[in-house]
C-alpha cells in the first residue's frame, strides 16, 4: 500500500467522504484522512472546506498526525481566517509543552500562519521560546522572529524581538547564531538604513568562531553577513581573509562562492606588495576551476561569477584558460558563458590555443553557438593586437568553408576588425567580394556594403558591386538600405566621375520611392548636403572615424564594484545591479569596495560615474548607431532659450542651416525649476554613491481634467538602447500632466534629452522643454515629463513610442451646457452622428453614477424618469472645443445602461464611452 | 556638420506643429517606427509588490511530459501558472538539459535543476544566491534518492505525505533547517514494507519522538547510540579522467576529478584518521563539513568523526596535465567525399598508459552528422548499434585486449542528395579500470581512535573516463 492511492480518489464525493472519514473516532482512520486531505492538496486541489474538521484532529499526542494538521493549517490558515483562531490555544499550550521537539515545531507554524488575528497571540510564546533553554528551539524562534516580521514589522518592533535576535548573535550555539543571523539580514533588507546588524569587531569575531562550527547554511548566510562589514584597516581584514579561506574547500558550493565574495572584497585594502596577498589569489584559482566541475546548472551560476572576477583580477584565473574550453555535450548556456570568458582570459600569450578551439567550434553542430564562435574571434582580433593577423587568416580559412552562416558571421566581425586596423588588412577585401552572392541576411550584407563603401577607392568595380544592390533596393531591410545610401555617397565623393547617375539613382530611391523616414531624411540630408557644399559634404560623410576599443564589453567600472560586493547572488548572474530587478530590493544600499590602504586603484566614485564609457562596437543590427558615433559632433547649448509657450517659432527653421543645431540646443537641459519630487533627498544620497535611482518630476502643461492610474512602460529599453521610459497621464487642477520616468538601463551616461510629440488628433504639446538635471548615468532613472506618440532624443539616438491617455484628461471643467442649449444642440446634430453603447454589470443607480461622472468633468443637465428608467442628459466639453452630448439610461434592478452620444465629431464617440465603461466600473 | 538622421525627423513634425491642428483622427506617418518589435518582452521585471522575502518560496516538480505534479508552498501560495514562463523556456530550449536554470518572470525567479528527467523548479522573490537554492535542490533529490531509492515520479507519488513532510523538515520560511540525512531519518524514518505493516498493526508512526540530537551537537552529522555487530569501514578512490583529444592524438585539457566515497558502520563516537603515501597531488579539495581543516593544512592528514553510514569524504580535482595519464588512444579516419554518398568510418582503439592494469567496460559513442542515413560497419569485438533517428552509433567494445586491438570499420551512406556534412563527429570514450587511481594516489593508513574494538578496513581504487572525448 502506497500513497499513491491517494490520487486516484477523484470521484464526486470526495469532500463529503473525506469529512466522515475526519469525524471518525479511530485514531489510524483519522490520520488516513489527514493524509489523503494533504496528498489532495499536494497535487493542487482545493480542500479548504474541510478546515474545521481537520482542525478538530489537532489536539492529539500524536505527533505525526499532529504535523500533518500543521501543514494543512499553513496552506489554508489564511482564506479561512477566523476558523484559524480555533486553533490558537493548542499552539500557545504547545509552546509550553516540555518536549522541545513540540515547542519548536508550535512556535515554527504560528509564525506560517499569516493571520493577523493570530499573531498577537503569537507574541508571548515566541517570547518565551527566544529564551528557551533548549538551543532548537530558540534557533526555530530566531527564524519566526522574521516571519512575524514579514507579517508585521511594526509589531516586532513594537514589542522588542530585533533586540532579543541582536543579543542571539551573542549565543553560545552556532547554530542560533547563524539563524539570528540570517533573520536579521533578512529583517534589514527591508530596512535599508536601519542599523540592524551593527557589525563591530566584537560581532565579526563571535560569526567567525560560529562560522566554523554551523552548518553549510548557517555558513553562507553568516558568510554573506561578513561581506556586509567593512574592515578599519588592511591587519583587520587580513585576519577575516584568513579566517574565511578554509570555507574554499568546502564541498558545497554557495558556501564556496560567498567565501569568494568575502574575499574579493577584502582583498582590495590589503597591499599590494604583502605577502599574503599574493597568496590569497593563488588560494582563490583551484575553488574556483573546482566550480566548473560540477553539475551544468551549477557550472552557469559559477560562470556568470568567474566572468565578473576576471574583469576585476584577471590574474586570478590567467593560466586557468584550459578549463573553460567546451565539451560538445555541455549545455549551450554553458557553452556560451565559457566562450566569453576565454575571450576575457585571451592574452597573447594563450593567443594561439584559443584560435585553435575557436576554429574547432566553428564546425560545430549548433549554430547559435557557431556564430558566437566566429564573433570570438574577432574580438580576439580586436583584443589582443599582435593576434590581429592570425585572426584574419582564421576568418579567411573559415571564409573558404562556405558554410553560408559561417561566412555571413565573419564578414560581419572582419568589418570590425578594419576599423580597429585602418589600413592593414584590407588586401582580403577581394576575398570577401567573392563572397558577395551568399549574403543573405541583413547584417551580413549591411557590413559588405560598408566594407565596399569605405575601401570603395581600393575597389575597381566598386561601382558595379554597389549598383548590384541597388537593383532590389525596396526588398532590403533597413539597415541595408541606409547602408547602401550611405556606401554610394561615399564612392561619389571618392569618384565622382564616374558615379554621378548612380547616386542620383540611390537618392531619388530614398527620398522618393520610400516611405522609411529614417531612409528618407537621412537621403534629403545628404542630398542638400552634396548640392549645397560638396566639401562639407565631404568632411561629414567621410570624416574620421574614432577606432572602436578593444574591451568592448566589459562592465562599466562602477557597476563591477557594485557586483563583486553581490557575487554568489541574482545581481551577479545578471550582471544587472540589485537595484535594478529583483523586487525587495527597495532601497538597497549600494556597495561598493572598499579602498586599498595606500593605494589610489579604487576609482573615485564621482568621477567614475561620469567616465565617459569606451567606444562600442555597434552590437548586430545597430549600423545606424555605427552612423551616428561616426560623424557625431558634440551637440552645444547655445540655442535660443526656451519658449514658454508652443513650438511656434521652431516650425520655420530651415533643415540644414543650423536649424538642427539649434532646435537640439533648445530642447536641451532646461533649469531645474519643476522638480518636485519628495524623495530628491534619497536620490542625491544615492547619487553620492552609485547612482541608481533620481527622481525628477517634470510637468508638462498642456492647453487646459483626473483618473489614477498606474504608470505603464511606454518604451522598454530593449527597443531603445537602454532608456526606459514609463509613465502615466494625469489632470491636476485643469492640467494635464504627463509624468514620465526615464531609466537609463544601459551602460554609459545619456545626456542631451530633448522631447516631441506627434501631430496628434488633441493638439497635445509639451509646455516646456524635458528638464533633466544631470546626464543620466547607468541605471539612473528620472521620474518626471489618447494615442500620443513621442519622441525623446539624447545622445545616443532619437527613440519613438506611442501611449495612450484616458480621453477624460480632455474634459475640461467648464463642460456644463446650458439646458436649452443643450436641447438645441441635441436636434442640430445630425442623427447619423448619434452612437449608442450599452454599459453592462453596472450595479450604481443614477446618482450615484451622476456623482462619480461629475469628479471627471461629465456633468448632468438633467435628469427625467420615464416608466421606472432613469434617463440622465449629459454633456463635456474637450479641451480643443468639441461638445460631447449624451444620454444615459438607467433601469432600476437592470445592471445594463444604455447610452447615446451625440457629438459633431463622431470619431470621439468610442473613447468617451470607454471612459464611461471605465469611470462607471472603477 | 551634425549628421543625425533621426534628428531629422524631429524638425519634419515640428513643421507640421506650427499651425493649430485641426481636429481630425491623425494616422501618423511615423507610426510605423513606433511599432516596431512591439511585442518584446522586457526581461527584468520591475518591482510591483512588497517584498516576502522567504529565500524558496515553491517547489514545483514537473515530469518529462510537462505536468507538475508536485508543488509545495513554504509561503503564501504562488499559482502554478508561474511555470508557463518556464515552459516557455522549454519550449524554446532544443534539448531538455538546455533550458536555463534561471528564468525571469515579472515577479519571480525560477530556479531549477534537472535531475533523474524531472525538473525540480524552485520559485524564490526576492535575492537570493542562485547557488544556494541549486545546492538546496541538489539535496532534495538527494534526500529522496535516499529514502526511496530512486527519485522517479512513481516513487514520489507513491510516497507523497513522506515526501511533504520532508519537504516541511527541510526549509523551514526559506531557510534550510534539517538537510543532513542522518538527522531527516530520525525525524521521519523512511518507508519500507516492514514497517508499513508494522505500524499499520501497531497504529505508531513513521514520525521520529525524540528530538534530532544531531541538529544541535558539535557533529551534527553523526547520530548518538550507533550500534553495530560488524565494525567496518569502506573508502573507494573513484577518479574520473575529463579530456578533450584533438584529432592529431595530442591532449588539448585533460584533468581528473577524484572523490573518496566512504561507507562507514562504526558503533559509538569513532575518531579517524586517514594518511596519504603522496598527499601533495591534493591541492585543490572540498571536504565533507567532519573533515577538521586545520589538520590538514598543518599536516595532510584527514581527521575526522565520520557520519554513519555512505558519505563523500572529500572530493578533489587534479588539473595539472603532466599528472593526468591518458589511458587509451583513438585512431580514427571518418571522412566524406565531395559528391559521393558514401563516406569511411574507421576507429582503432589501443591502451596507452595503464601500468599494466586491462581497461574494461570501454564503450564508444558518436553523433553523427545529420546527413547520414545508416553505416554498414564490422566490429572485430564488441557489438554497435547506430540510431537512424538520432544519428546516434554506439559500439559496445568491453575489454580491450592489447595484442588483438579492437576496431570498428566499415562505411557510412548519406541521404541522397545530402551535401558533404560540415561538421566533425566526435568520439566520446567510456572506461574503467579496477584497482588503479590514475593519479597515482595512494591511502597510507587509517587509524581510529576514541574506541576500542578493531573496525574491518578496506579500500579500493577505481579509474572511470568523465567526460573523454576525442575530436576527429
Amino acid at each position: 500500500m502506497t500513497d499513491s492511492k491517494y490520487f486516484t480518489t477523484t470521484k464526486k464525493g470526495e469532500i463529503f467522504e473525506l469529512k466522515a472519514e475526519l469525524n471518525s473516532d479511530k485514531k489510524e482512520k483519522k490520520k488516513e484522512a489527514v493524509k489523503k486531505v494533504i496528498a489532495s492538496m499536494t497535487v493542487g486541489k482545493d480542500v479548504s472546506a474541510l478546515f474545521p474538521d481537520v482542525v478538530n484532529c489537532m489536539q492529539t499526542d500524536n505527533l505525526e498526525l499532529k504535523k500533518l494538521v500543521y501543514l494543512y493549517l499553513m496552506n489554508y490558515a489564511k482564506s479561512q481566517p477566523d476558523m484559524a483562531i480555533m486553533a490558537v490555544n493548542t499552539f500557545v499550550k504547545d509552546c509550553e509543552d516540555p518536549n522541545p521537539l513540540i515547542r519548536a515545531l508550535a512556535v515554527r507554524t504560528m509564525g506560517c500562519i499569516r493571520v493577523d488575528k493570530i499573531t498577537e497571540y503569537l507574541c508571548e510564546p515566541l517570547r518565551k521560546c527566544l529564551k528557551d533553554e533548549d538551543p532548537y528551539v530558540r534557533k526555530t524562534a530566531a527564524v519566526c522572529v522574521a516571519k512575524l516580521h514579514d507579517i508585521n514589522a511594526q509589531l516586532v518592533e513594537d514589542q522588542g524581538f530585533l533586540d532579543t535576535l541582536k543579543d542571539l548573535i551573542s549565543d553560545s550555539n552556532p547554530m542560533v547564531v547563524a539563524n539570528a543571523v540570517a533573520a536579521l539580514s533578512e529583517i534589514a533588507e527591508s530596512h535599508p538604513n536601519s542599523n540592524l546588524l551593527d557589525l563591530n569587531p566584537q560581532t565579526i569575531n563571535k560569526l567567525l568562531t560560529a562560522l566554523n562550527e554551523c552548518t553549510e547554511w548557517g555558513q553562507i548566510f553568516i558568510l554573506d553577513c561578513l561581506a556586509n562589514y567593512t574592515p578599519r584597516d588592511d591587519r583587520e581584514s587580513q585576519s577575516i581573509c584568513e579566517r574565511v579561506t578554509p570555507r574554499l574547500s568546502h564541498a558545497n558550493s554557495a558556501v564556496v562562492l560567498s567565501a569568494v565574495k568575502v574575499l574579493m572584497k577584502f582583498m582590495e585594502m590589503l597591499p599590494k606588495d604583502l605577502d599574503y596577498y599574493g597568496t590569497l589569489l593563488k588560494k582563490l584559482a583551484p575553488p574556483l576551476v573546482t566550480l566548473l566541475s560540477a553539475e551544468p546548472e551549477l557550472q552557469y551560476v559559477a560562470l556568470r561569477n568567474i566572468n565578473l572576477i576576471v574583469q576585476r583580477r584577471p590574474e586570478i584565473l590567467k593560466h586557468e584558460m584550459k578549463v573553460f574550453f567546451v565539451k560538445y555535450n555541455d549545455p549551450i548556456y554553458v557553452k556560451l558563458e565559457k566562450l566569453d570568458i576565454m575571450i576575457r582570459l585571451a592574452s597573447q600569450a594563450n593567443i594561439a590555443q584559443v584560435l585553435a578551439e575557436l576554429k574547432e567550434y566553428a564546425t560545430e553542430v549548433d549554430v547559435d553557438f557557431v556564430r558566437k564562435a566566429v564573433r570570438a574571434i574577432g574580438r580576439c582580433a580586436i583584443k589582443v593586437e599582435q593576434s590581429a593577423e592570425r585572426c584574419v587568416s582564421t576568418l579567411l580559412d573559415l571564409i573558404q568553408t562556405k558554410v553560408n552562416y559561417v561566412v555571413q558571421e565573419a564578414i560581419v566581425v572582419i568589418k570590425d576588425i578594419f576599423r580597429k586596423y585602418p589600413n592593414k588588412y584590407e588586401s582580403v577585401i577581394a576575398t570577401l567580394c567573392e563572397n558577395l552572392d551568399s549574403l543573405d541576411e541583413p547584417e551580413a550584407r549591411a557590413a559588405m556594403i560598408w566594407i565596399v563603401g569605405e575601401y570603395a577607392e581600393r575597389i575597381d568595380n566598386a561601382d558595379e558591386l554597389l549598383e548590384s544592390f541597388l537593383e532590389g533596393f525596396h526588398d532590403e531591410s533597413t539597415q541595408v538600405q541606409l547602408q547602401l545610401l550611405t556606401a554610394i555617397v561615399k564612392l561619389f565623393l571618392k569618384k565622382p566621375t564616374e558615379t554621378q547617375e548612380l547616386v542620383q539613382q540611390v537618392l531619388s530611391l530614398a527620398t522618393q520611392d520610400s516611405d522609411n523616414p529614417d531612409l528618407r531624411d537621412r537621403g534629403y540630408i545628404y542630398w542638400r548636403l552634396l548640392s549645397t557644399d560638396p566639401v562639407a559634404a565631404k568632411e561629414v560623410v567621410l570624416a574620421e572615424k574614432p577606432l572602436i576599443s578593444e574591451e568592448t564589453d566589459l562592465i562599466e567600472p562602477t557597476l563591477l564594484e557594485e557586483l563583486i560586493c553581490h557575487i554568489g547572488t541574482l545581481a551577479s548572474v545578471y550582471h544587472k545591479p540589485p537595484s535594478a530587478f529583483v523586487e525587495g530590493s527597495r532601497g538597497v544600499q549600494h556597495k561598493r569596495l572598499p579602498g586599498s590602504a595606500g593605494s589610489v586603484e579604487s576609482p573615485d566614485p564621482g568621477a567614475a560615474a561620469t567616465e565617459t564609457p569606451p567606444a562600442v562596437i555597434p552590437s548586430q543590427g545597430d549600423l545606424l548607431g555605427d552612423l551616428l558615433n561616426l560623424d557625431l559632433t558634440p551637440t552645444t547649448t547655445t540655442g535660443p532659450p526656451p519658449p514658454t509657450t508652443s513650438g511656434m517659432q521652431m516650425g520655420a527653421m530651415d533643415l540644414l542651416s543650423g536649424g538642427l543645431d539649434s532646435l537640439v540646443g533648445l530642447l536641451h537641459q532646461g533649469p531645474p525649476s519643476l522638480s518636485a519630487s519628495p524623495s530628491t533627498t534619497t536620490a542625491s544620497l544615492y547619487f553620492l554613491f552609485f547612482p541608481s535611482t533620481l527622481l525628477v518630476t517634470s510637468v508638462w502643461v498642456a492647453q487646459d481634467v483626473c483618473g489614477h492610474v498606474s504608470a505603464q512602460v511606454w518604451l522598454p529599453a530593449m527597443k531603445a538602447k537602454g532608456l526606459e521610459i514609463s509613465g502615466v497621464f494625469v489632470r491636476r487642477a485643469g492640467v494635464i500632466q504627463m509624468e514620465m520616468t526615464l531609466t537609463n538601463k544601459a551602460m554609459s551616461v545619456m545626456t542631451d534629452f530633448a522631447i516631441q510629440f506627434n501631430r496628434n488628433s488633441f493638439g497635445l504639446a509639451p509646455a516646456g522643454p524635458l528638464q533633466i538635471l544631470t546626464p543620466l548615468s547607468p541605471n539612473q532613472s528620472i521620474e518626471p515629463l489618447n494615442n500620443l506618440q513621442v519622441a525623446v532624443k539624447n545622445n545616443i539616438d532619437v527613440f519613438y513610442f506611442s501611449c495612450q491617455y484616458p480621453i477624460s484628461m480632455l474634459f475640461v471643467e467648464d463642460g456644463k451646457m446650458e439646458r436649452q442649449v443643450f436641447l438645441a444642440t441635441w436636434k442640430d446634430i445630425p442623427n447619423d452622428n448619434e452612437s449608442q453603447f450599452q454599459i453592462k454589470d453596472c450595479h450604481l443607480n443614477s446618482d450615484a453614477a451622476s456623482n462619480k461622472l461629475q469628479s471627471s468633468n461629465i456633468f448632468t443637465i438633467a435628469k427625467r424618469t420615464v416608466e421606472g428608467q432613469d434617463m440622465l442628459y449629459q454633456s463635456m466639453k474637450l479641451t480643443n472645443g468639441i461638445w460631447v452630448l449624451a444620454e444615459l439610461r438607467v433601469q432600476a434592478g437592470n445592471p445594463n445602461y444604455t447610452i447615446s452620444l451625440k457629438c459633431r465629431a463622431p470619431e470621439v464617440s468610442q473613447c468617451v464611452f470607454q471612459n464611461y465603461e471605465a469611470v462607471l466600473k472603477n | 556638420m551634425l549628421m543625425f538622421p533621426s534628428d531629422s525627423l524631429i524638425t519634419s513634425f515640428v513643421y507640421s506643429m506650427s499651425a493649430l491642428p485641426p481636429f481630425k483622427p491623425v494616422t501618423s506617418y511615423w507610426f510605423r517606427l513606433s511599432q516596431n518589435g512591439q511585442n518584446e518582452l522586457l526581461c527584468f521585471p520591475s518591482p510591483a509588490s512588497p517584498p516576502p522575502a522567504a529565500m524558496i518560496h515553491s517547489l514545483f516538480l514537473i515530469n518529462a511530459s510537462g505536468d507538475i505534479f508536485l508543488e509545495k508552498h513554504w509561503k503564501s501560495v504562488v499559482s502554478r501558472s508561474v511555470c508557463d514562463y518556464f515552459f516557455e523556456a522549454q519550449e524554446r530550449a532544443s534539448e531538455p538539459e538546455n533550458v536555463p536554470p534561471v528564468i525571469p518572470t515579472p515577479h519571480h525567479y525560477l530556479i531549477s535543476v534537472l535531475r533523474h528527467r524531472i525538473y525540480f523548479v524552485a520559485v524564490i522573490q526576492s535575492e537570493v544566491p542562485p547557488l544556494f537554492v541549486i545546492e538546496f535542490l541538489h539535496r532534495v533529490v538527494d534526500t529522496f534518492q535516499d529514502y526511496f531509492g530512486v527519485c522517479t515520479e512513481a516513487a514520489i507519488k507513491d510516497n507523497v505525505v513522506v515526501v511533504y513532510e520532508l519537504l516541511e523538515e527541510m526549509l523551514d520560511n526559506g531557510f534550510p533547517l534539517a538537510t543532513e540525512s542522518n538527522i531527516l531519518k530520525e525525524l521521519i524514518k523512511p518507508p519500507t514494507i516492514l514497517r508499513t505493516m508494522v505500524n499499520t498493526i501497531t497504529g505508531s508512526t513513521n514520525v521520529g519522538e525524540q528530538l534530532p540530537t544531531g541538529q544541535l551537537s558539535v557533529v551534527p552529522w553523526r547520530r548518538t547510540g550507533v550500534k553495530y555487530t560488524n565494525n567496518e569501514a569502506y573508502f573507494d578512490v573513484v577518479e574520473e579522467i575529463d579530456a578533450i583529444i584533438d584529432k592529431s592524438g595530442s591532449t588539448i585539457t585533460a584533468e581528473i576529478q577524484g572523490v573518496i566515497d566512504a561507507c562507514v558502520k562504526l558503533t559509538g563516537m569513532p575518531d579517524l584518521t586517514l594518511s596519504f603515501m603522496n598527499p601533495r597531488l591534493l591541492d585543490d579539495v572540498s571536504f565533507h563539513p567532519c573533515v577538521r581543516f586545520k589538520r590538514w593544512e598543518a599536516e595532510r592528514i584527514l581527521s575526522f568523526i565520520p557520519p554513519d553510514g555512505n558519505f563523500r569524504l572529500l572530493s578533489y580535482h587534479v588539473s595539472s596535465q603532466n599528472l593526468v595519464a591518458i589511458p587509451v588512444y583513438v585512431k580514427h579516419n571518418i571522412t566524406f567525399r565531395e559528391g559521393s554518398s558514401q563516406g569511411r568510418f574507421d576507429l582503432t582503439l589501443g591502451p596507452k598508459q595503464t601500468m599494466g592494469k586491462a581497461v574494461e567496460a570501454v564503450l564508444v559513442s558518436s553523433q553523427l552528422p545529420r546527413g547520414v542515413l545508416n553505416a554498414n560497419l564490422n566490429a572485430s569485438q564488441g557489438t554497435y548499434t547506430f540510431d537512424p533517428v538520432t544519428k546516434m552509433l554506439t559500439w559496445d567494445v568491453g575489454k580491450i585486449n592489447p595484442q588483438k586491438l579492437p576496431s570498428l570499420k566499415g562505411s557510412m551512406n548519406l541521404q541522397a542528395g545530402a551535401s558533404k556534412p560540415d561538421e566533425n563527429p566526435t568520439i566520446n570514450i567510456q572506461l574503467k579500470i579496477q584497482q588503479m587511481a590514475i593519479s597515482g594516489l595512494k591511502v597510507n593508513r587509517l587509524d581510529m581512535y576514541g574506541e576500542k574494538y578493531k573496525p574491518f578496513k578496506g579500500i579500493k581504487y577505481m579509474t572511470k573516463a568523465g567526460k573523454f572525448q576525442v575530436r576527429t
